[in-house]
């Protein structure tokens, strides 16, 4: 079973992902910022991480950038998740290491087709 | 699936949405109607009908929009598009002298993500393909859906299914709230309206057609007709792609599978009339 970290700091979101990825056949844990997501990359780094941008105490590009130096830390696909929906937010995530892009509000499919794409579904 | 209950299907389908199925759809209507019994924890198809007959109008319209449904998403079922580039188009390129053009038909195109898709896949291949041209041509009987096509304008949704972010950036631009793909791609395809039941002898040949999900809406004759012409326009070492639920057998013998790959139909020529032997 591939194990995925959920990254958000809205408790609804990771709930609703949370529903989602388990019946993707995914081991689900949760991080409401970029400082816990370290930590539990730290303890296991996972298969994969849907990570949110806007976040308190560190935001999603800021853990993403640390991630990819951590050890281990380009192991993980990573799927932005996120309101921010324009050409510059979404080519600054692929250009900083993250693998897919998913624009808020998602469902079933798109998360799906997403994590398709980079190989886990 | 019962008779009564099939009947039942399509006497409420009929006066819903004026869609005429007959009772040899019945596996398309059960696959279509079991995934809206589980979400709606019924019992059966049986409940579901009896819950829409006493005025639940949330489920008549679950009812009617699963079988009437007819989407299309970018890269859809993703196989037929790797059995495009890594079988179709490498042995059509490996048979054609490189000044003939390669033509592809999308039969039914709906909104246009799947010449679309083509084209993008295409370009990956630019190398390949050696210079040749390559023509799609796209038809939907819908004037509508053809409107859209033609105006490339997708909503975030549509752009988040099947298509991969790194295309996203690389041929769409961001317009209010939707995403509209680059004109240079919709020149490159030919959209027409067309009706499959017209006659396809004006069309010319076809290297590749496209006919995903779109047959299953017919019943089995008109299937095997549709299937004819096809058949009739492909160039002989043509190949024809069908939706992941839909198949030839048992409707026509002018097909057979490609030695590699089943999911890929190769036309076979008309059988000559048998002689009548005369004194």
């Amino acid at each position: 079973m591939k194990y995925c970290l959920v990254v958000d700091d809205s408790s609804v979101i990771r709930k609703v992902a949370r529903r989602i990825l388990e019946g993707l056949d995914f081991e689900i844990a949760e991080a409401e910022d970029g400082m816990q997501a370290m930590d539990s990359c730290s303890s296991r780094m996972p298969d994969a991480i849907l990570l949110d941008w806007n976040m308190p105490n560190m935001d999603g590009y800021e853990f993403l950038t640390k991630l990819r130096k951590m050890s281990g830390g380009n192991r993980p696909k990573v799927v932005f998740c996120t309101t921010e929906n324009d050409i510059g937010h979404i080519a600054k995530a692929m250009d900083s290491g993250a693998d897919e892009y998913v624009m808020k509000p998602f469902d079933k499919e798109i998360l799906s087709s997403k994590f398709g794409e980079v190989g886990l579904v | 699936m019962s008779t009564p209950i099939i009947n039942r299907v399509i006497q409420f389908i009929s006066r819903s949405a004026g869609i005429v199925l007959t009772a040899e759809k019945a596996y398309f209507i059960e696959a279509r109607l079991s995934p809206v019994v589980r979400e709606e924890k019924a019992a059966s198809i049986d409940e579901l009908m009896t819950r829409a007959e006493r005025g639940d109008r949330r489920i008549a319209q679950r009812i009617v929009d699963a079988l009437t449904t007819n989407e299309t998403f970018f890269f859809r079922d993703k196989t037929p598009f790797d059995h495009f580039r890594n079988i179709m188009i490498p042995e059509l390129v490996s048979r054609r002298p490189p000044g003939k053009a390669i033509r592809i038909w999308c039969a039914a195109c709906s909104s246009g993500q799947e010449p679309f898709s083509l084209i993008m896949l295409l370009d990956e291949m630019k190398a390949q393909l050696g210079g040749r041209n390559v023509e799609i041509h796209a038809s939907d009987i819908s004037e509508a859906i053809l409107s859209k096509a033609k105006a490339g304008l997708y909503n975030q949704f549509e752009v988040q299914r099947g298509l991969p972010t790194k295309l996203l950036l690389q041929y769409f631009t961001k317009e209010g709230d939707n995403w509209k793909i680059s004109q240079d791609v919709v020149r490159r395809v030919n959209f027409f309206k067309f009706n499959l039941l017209e006659d396809m002898r004006n069309l010319g040949t076809f290297d590749i057609v496209f006919c995903r999900n779109v047959l299953i809406y017919f019943d089995r004759p008109t299937r095997g007709k549709i299937f004819a012409q096809i058949a009739d326009r492909l160039a002989p070492d043509g190949f024809m792609m069908l939706g992941g639920a839909e198949s030839t057998f048992g409707v026509t013998d002018r097909f057979t599978s490609h030695p590699k790959e089943r999911m890929i139909h190769l036309p076979l020529a008309q059988r000559a009339a048998p002689r009548i032997a005369t004194a």
